[in-house]
């Protein structure tokens, strides 16, 4: 006996400290087997020490000999199958129990319980049990998990008890407690639909159902369609729910009071509910407010762990390469009526130093390798340079001119856009399947002449490279066929020698703007990819799609070099960190995660959107990440401490375009709602105070200050904002598709 | 919120009879019930779950619509067959049917006859996706131009003016406190009235740029380049962004008003009335806070006693015409319950009616303001005063001669009744048409009547026929113009609804002037409109529209027996035969390019859809092209 006890009795302790799953299946079936009719006895007045497992055990043992008593031997051995008792340990037990009944006031209480126990035994426990044990080798192993069984009739009970529970703590834990509702609910939900209560689980769907979050909408429309076991098998993102554990996050006292609570009354169901499926990370300290909590709350899986967020991220810009700048002679010839290149030359150097110092936060140059600088780059980075001398200031006091390129006739549907980095070139994507380029400059757009032509041109000329184009196309825009389903994303390399597109067709194609023809098809996908974008030194690029997972590809290789996989649910959005070392995705399942392009570890998990994520952007010092969604919210995050800084609210639609201003002071963004915003960055970014607690514990406090922070709503004729772009001048230019419904 | 939403969550499956009714439809007799549940459940979910697939390629197609591609792009992620044949409605047109108890909803395909598919001609080519750039913000300031919305919806002028306590907004409510102080508003309880009642809007300020504008527009208005007044009017029925200027506007024209009418500036009234009509075109614009203004203007120029200096000659008619169409759509737009402006509005028009005192003029203004506002208006307020009219016609026609202007005065309102009773009675009294029976019906105007309701009739039965085919034989949308043209003066010619922006009357009027008919008129820059209107006794001036029109009316030039010609052909070969036959057809030029210039547009579609009043537009057009002519030779 007391060997028996001891086992279990340290398990439990251990669970205590340590919130992990129970790695022992069998055991804990035979445990949970038994559990629920356990508690469902209204006569348990157990002793308050005993561990639900040992009950558990005793009960079973009491079950098999009132059977024998009865003379059911073939519900003992089915029972003694289901259990995994031998016989001996059965009779080694039974005499341990038979002591224990001797020689306690136990004895009326158990057998009391024995007798409750074996009236509920025929209905509910014995009789799902062939079933169960016939389905168990065909369903995947997840699923098993949910095996087993407690009276269905009983869900709604404990469910009820734990809200009047928590509903009764004091203001301080109920917040914090509130988080285990949704969670439960759904693996209550769930586990009934498992085991073929399909009218107990929509019984208890339809009482609960409405006490959940708002945000969780989205997620019990898919849970109320499911109401067979078959449906569960092949619905990923229930699949996800299952596999990954929901992340709690909640203070040492709230934790304490709640155990508390679910041993008095031995909600053994619940428990094991948060044993198994639930990840509470126990903090130390004040317990967290409403606010604070829900601001973090929404994602598919909870929150993120602390740990997760706790790696070092170097968010710092790498140094830029040194050019020397024939300044002189070109800002005479530009600006020579302005007389003031003097000026700009010490500007210019200002600008050198600045760079010329190593950030402490930047990875190192070479951490990950990037491809050298080619002539052009280098004339493009003095472009660069020169413009960004003439760029505008931008401040709450200075708001950006905003040029609107609307989309006419656009009747197959706009679906992607993207501008070059000088704003030269214009590529939108269409649910036609074509992606058309073009220039929006004065320039046409021209394309190398045939193989034919060229033979007959002379290498040896100076302007060979004018030659080769050939003017008798040139026109303002071209078409790019290739695709076989609508084009999701669309991205230009920084040379503007290339561009990506993604499809539905599961591809990824770059194309040549030389020649206007598809260099590469890149496979690997096989469902739609949503997104893609180029790094900011080119030659690497970033896909992200239906597939759950983003990949990381060279334009050399037709194999992705690194697959970001983590994602519960579908990659929308794809971005690369300024420095190239990082990149960004928001998924369908409302979190934004970093990835290490290096090691393609998962750096950071942004949880707190309450719907899909479908526009990131970077702050152009690489400090800060802003991500929106269709719930019309723009969150601001901090990359270097893993934490929440801002939350913009005035968008009243799916946000599919944000962008920093090339200094980053302001924070456009554009919305399905026909608008484009202007959000001061700079100020909530300053607002917010990271000391170190903040910092250590992950708990931000935010500001409600949208309706200060916007500084200008713009709105368009029925013209959903798809993208947005800053010039570097600073001119903001956004796009869209005119909507003639 | 919680009811709300359990009750959407709430999980709906397929009734099995639509499982049965699959099944047949597949050849699967009989079906239990138990396998039917079964099917309708799983069918159920399987639907949700494409459903919610679809909703992703929606968002990735950025769009709030889900489509039939979505769809299929749902079933090919299941690597399901997509559905074929729904790829490009808008909308699938699933069709009800009930019987037997069932109810079904299906998909019907028609069978089509190929070769009605080859026969017909090929759809327009649509046009090809394009870019077009504006500014959307100028340093953070959004212009008003067309291409970005109206800085305040039409919606939110509209509750601004009706519920004005309701659009008080707190940022706005300072800004009336501030006001309130500065006026020096005397208690605190005035002032928290006020601040309640106070306009949100920014009436007071106008930036730089809207002060240049308004100049600008206000001299062109009323200025004498008419290209430059086109552009002018146009810019004030298209732009988004006049709403603060809106005040402004309406007091230049009531003030204009007052101070022409007893200038009696015919020409600055038509003016300011098309400022009128633009303002009420303007998609973005709300004028009910400005009908106290306006609606005095407009009225005054109906039933004027004078509103030219020489009555005799200058076409006021047009002016009453057009300013009593203004009035008509103004009573349709904005005439609610509790301002009653169509019934007071008639109310006046009836008491001058009655008086017996009134002028000629301000009657004619008062039957042209009634007969714009519909057929019951006209059957109840008009025609029973026909006789009573028509015997005051007489008194003036067949008596002494009392004076000239009398004389045309009668004349107007006579086709002026004429015109507009005979449709109403053509569609209301029975056939037969007897000339004796409509004497006694309606005394002196009975034979009249007569003749112009059988024309109306026959008019209306020649359209019936023809009005299938969009040719250009279809002359007069209106059964009210045909019967005008017989008898009646220039301003049924005017009176055409249509839109005369087309450059056909450019042209026309560019020839114009080479026309013998040029030295003819007096005084004023509308003179030529006027002598035409002024002379015009009838029959001879109306011959051409009339011929036009296909209506066999009386003698003088019949030069263009086809219904429709080129419009400028039409003219030169008229003004040829008219200067030819008759020294007094010098008029006829004037008015017939108006007439025939709008039913060119309406033979070749160009129809406006709404009977929207331009006969000032056309009378304005003609003016405008003579006002050149007219500076240079009398300074007015």
């Amino acid at each position: 006996m007391a060997a028996v006890q001891d086992g279990p009795m340290e398990l439990d302790a251990e669970k205590e400290t340590k919130p992990e799953i129970l790695s022992d299946g069998t055991s804990n079936l035979s445990g949970n087997t038994a559990s629920g009719t356990l508690s469902s006895s209204p006569l348990t007045a157990a002793p308050a020490g005993a561990a639900p497992k040992m009950e558990d055990q005793q009960t079973l043992i009491a079950v098999l000999q009132f059977l024998k008593r009865n003379k059911l031997t073939e519900s003992v051995d089915i029972l003694r199958r289901e259990a995994g008792l031998g016989e001996d340990q059965e009779a080694l037990d039974g005499s341990g129990a038979g002591k224990g009944e001797g020689d306690g006031g136990d004895t009326n209480s158990l057998l009391s319980r024995v007798s409750m126990a074996s009236a509920a035994a025929p209905q509910s426990t014995l009789t799902p049990m062939p079933v169960k044990s016939a389905d168990q080798p065909d369903v995947s192993v997840v699923l098993s998990a949910y095996s087993q069984q407690g009276d269905p009739f009983l869900y709604k009970v404990y469910y009820s008890d734990l809200k009047n529970f928590i509903e009764s703590v004091l203001d301080c834990h109920r917040a914090e407690l509130s988080q285990l509702f949704y969670p439960l609910f759904v693996h209550m939900y769930l586990e009934l639909v498992y085991n073929n209560n399909e009218n107990e689980a929509k019984a208890f769907f339809e009482k609960f159902s409405g006490d959940q979050e708002c945000y969780y909408q989205d997620d019990l429309r898919i849970l109320c369609g499911l109401t067979k076991k078959e449906h569960l098998k092949g619905n990923e993102a229930l699949l996800d729910f299952r596999t990954s554990r929901f992340v709690l996050r909640i203070s040492r006292d709230s934790y304490q009071l709640l155990k508390r609570h679910l041993q008095e009354r031995h909600n053994n169901q619940i428990w094991n509910i948060i044993q198994e499926h639930l990840y509470i990370d126990i903090f130390d300290g004040i317990s967290r407010s409403k606010g604070q909590i829900d601001s973090m709350s929404g994602s598919l899986a909870g929150e993120a762990k602390r740990e997760v967020n706790k790696i070092k991220v170097f968010y710092g810009l790498l140094k830029e390469p040194e050019i020397e700048v024939p300044l002189d002679d070109e800002d005479d010839e530009a600006e020579n009526e302005e007389g003031k290149p003097k000026k700009k030359k010490t500007k210019k150097d200002s600008m050198g130093s600045k760079s010329k110092k190593q950030d402490p936060n930047a990875p190192q140059q070479n951490r990950i390798p990037l491809p050298e600088l080619k002539d052009s780059d280098k004339l493009d980075k003095i472009m660069y340079m020169k413009e960004s001398t003439k760029k505008i200031r931008l401040g709450p006091e200075n708001l950006p001119s905003i040029c609107f390129y609307t989309f006419l006739n656009a009747y197959q549907g706009l679906t992607a856009v993207d501008f070059t980095d000088d704003s030269s070139l214009l590529a939108g994507g269409f649910a036609d399947s074509t992606v058309r380029v073009w220039s929006v400059t004065p320039k046409k757009l021209r394309k190398v002449k045939s193989a034919a032509e060229l033979n007959l041109i002379d290498k040896e000329s100076d302007d060979v490279l004018e030659r080769i184009m050939d003017e008798k196309t040139a026109s303002e825009s071209k078409i790019l066929y290739g695709h076989s389903g609508p084009v999701y994303g669309v991205s230009f390399s920084p040379d503007r020698n290339y561009l990506l597109s993604s499809s539905e067709d599961g591809t990824i194609r770059l194309w040549s703007l030389q020649t206007f023809t598809c260099l590469v098809g890149y496979k690997g996908h096989n469902y739609p990819v949503w997104d893609t974008q180029f790094s900011p030194f080119g030659y690497y690029f970033v896909s992200g799609g239906h597939d759950r997972v983003a990949r990381l590809w060279a334009t050399d290789h037709y194999q992705p070099l690194r697959i970001f996989a983590g994602h519960l649910a579908d990659v929308t959005c794809t971005r690369f960190h300024p420095n190239s070392n990082y990149v960004a995705t928001g998924s369908t399942d409302r979190t934004v995660r970093l990835w290490d392009v290096l090691n393609g570890n998962c750096v950071r998990i942004f949880t707190g959107h309450k719907g899909p994520i479908h526009s990131l952007a970077f702050s152009p010092n690489g400090k800060f990440l802003a991500s929106g969604s269709t719930d019309g919210r723009v969150l601001l995050w901090d990359i270097g401490h893993g934490l929440m800084i801002g939350e913009l609210k005035g968008h009243t639609d799916t946000i599919y375009a944000l962008k920093f201003s090339r200094d980053g002071e302001i924070l456009a963004s554009g919305s399905m709602d026909n608008t484009v915003r202007l959000w001061d960055s700079m100020k909530a970014f300053d607002e917010v105070e990271t000391d170190d607690f903040t910092a250590a514990t992950g708990h931000i406090h935010l500001p409600d200050n949208s309706h200060e922070l916007l500084l200008g709503t713009y709105h368009s004729k029925s013209t959903p904002v798809t993208h947005l772009h800053f010039t570097r001048r600073n001119l903001l230019l956004a796009t869209g598709a005119y909507n003639s419904q | 919120m919680a009811e709300e939403r359990r009750q959407k969550l709430c999980s709906v499956i397929l009734p099995t009879e639509s499982m049965k009714a699959m099944a047949e439809s597949v050849g699967v007799g009989s079906l239990q019930e138990d396998s039917c549940l079964a099917l309708s459940e799983e069918v159920s979910y399987r639907i949700k779950e494409i459903a919610q697939d679809a909703l992703k390629f929606m968002h990735h197609g950025k769009r709030r619509k889900l489509t039939t591609g979505d769809i299929d792009h749902a079933l090919k992620l299941k690597n399901v067959e997509p559905l074929y044949g729904f790829q490009s409605q808008e909308f699938i047109p699933f069709r009800f049917a009930s019987g037997g108890g069932r109810e079904l909803h299906f998909y019907e395909e028609k069978e089509v006859d190929l070769s009605d598919i080859i026969n017909t001609p090929l759809p327009r080519v649509p046009l090809d996706v394009s870019l077009k750039a504006h500014w959307l913000s100028i340093d953070g300031v959004q212009p008003a131009i067309p291409e970005n919305p109206p800085p305040v919806p039409k919606e939110q002028q509209k509750t601004d003016s009706t519920e004005p306590l309701k659009a008080v907004k707190p940022g706005q409510e300072e800004e009336g406190s501030i006001q309130a102080k500065s006026q020096g508003a005397s208690s605190a309880e005035v002032k928290g009235k006020e601040k309640m009642r106070m306009k949100p809007r920014s009436t007071h300020e106008l930036s730089v740029e809207q002060q240049l504008y308004y100049k600008e527009i206000t001299e062109a208005c009323v200025g004498s380049c008419e290209a430059k007044r086109a552009e002018a009017l146009q810019s004030i029925a298209t732009d988004p962004g006049l709403y603060q200027m809106l005040p402004r506007f309406s007091t230049f024209i009531s003030e204009g008003v007052r101070v022409n009418v007893v200038q009696n500036n015919l020409a600055l009234l038509i003016y300011l009335m098309r400022m009128v009509k633009a303002l009420m075109d303007n998609p973005t614009l709300y004028l009910e806070k400005y009908l106290h203004e306006l609606i005095p203007a407009v009225v005054t120029c109906i039933v004027s006693k004078q509103l030219c200096l020489r009555p005799d000659v200058d076409n006021h008619w047009a002016l009453r015409d057009f300013a009593a169409r203004l009035m008509a759509q103004s009573c349709k737009t904005f005439s609610t319950t509790t301002n009653n402006i169509q019934s007071r509005i008639t109310k006046t028009f009836t008491k001058a009616l009655l008086d017996d005192k009134t002028q000629w003029t301000t009657r004619y203004g008062c039957i042209a303001g009634l007969a714009e506002l519909g057929h019951d208006v006209i059957k109840t307020l008009i025609i029973p005063r026909l006789s009573v009219e028509g015997a005051r016609i007489k008194a003036v026609m067949d008596g002494p001669v009392v004076s000239n202007i009398d004389k045309i005065g009668a004349d107007h309102v006579q086709s002026l009744l004429l015109k507009h009773c005979a449709s109403v009675v053509a569609k209301t009294r029975p056939l037969p048409d007897v000339v004796d029976q409509y004497k006694a019906d309606y005394g002196y105007l009975g034979t009249l009547l007569c003749s112009h309701v059988v024309k109306a009739r026959a008019q209306a039965a020649f359209q019936a026929q023809t009005v299938n085919r969009t040719t250009l034989t279809i002359t007069q949308p209106r059964p009210t113009l045909s019967v005008s043209q017989s008898g009646l003066s220039a301003s049924s010619g005017s009176r055409t609804p249509s839109i005369i922006k087309v450059p056909s009357s450019l042209t026309l009027m560019s020839t114009r002037p080479g026309t013998p008919t040029q030295p003819s008129p007096p005084a004023t820059k509308y003179i030529v409109m006027a002598t035409s209107a002024g002379a015009a006794s009838t029959q001879q001036v109306i011959t051409l529209s009339s011929s036009q029109s296909g209506s066999p009316v009386t003698n003088t030039v019949p030069s263009t027996p086809t219904s429709l010609q080129p419009l400028v052909k039409l003219e030169s070969g008229n003004t040829g035969a008219v200067s030819g036959s008759r020294p007094l057809q010098k008029y006829i030029v004037v008015s017939l390019p108006s007439s025939s210039s709008s039913l060119e547009n309406k033979g070749s579609g160009v129809l406006p859809s709404s009977t929207s009043p331009i006969s000032m537009e056309s009378a304005v057009k003609l003016e405008r092209s003579e006002s050149p002519a007219a500076n240079t030779q009398s300074p007015h």
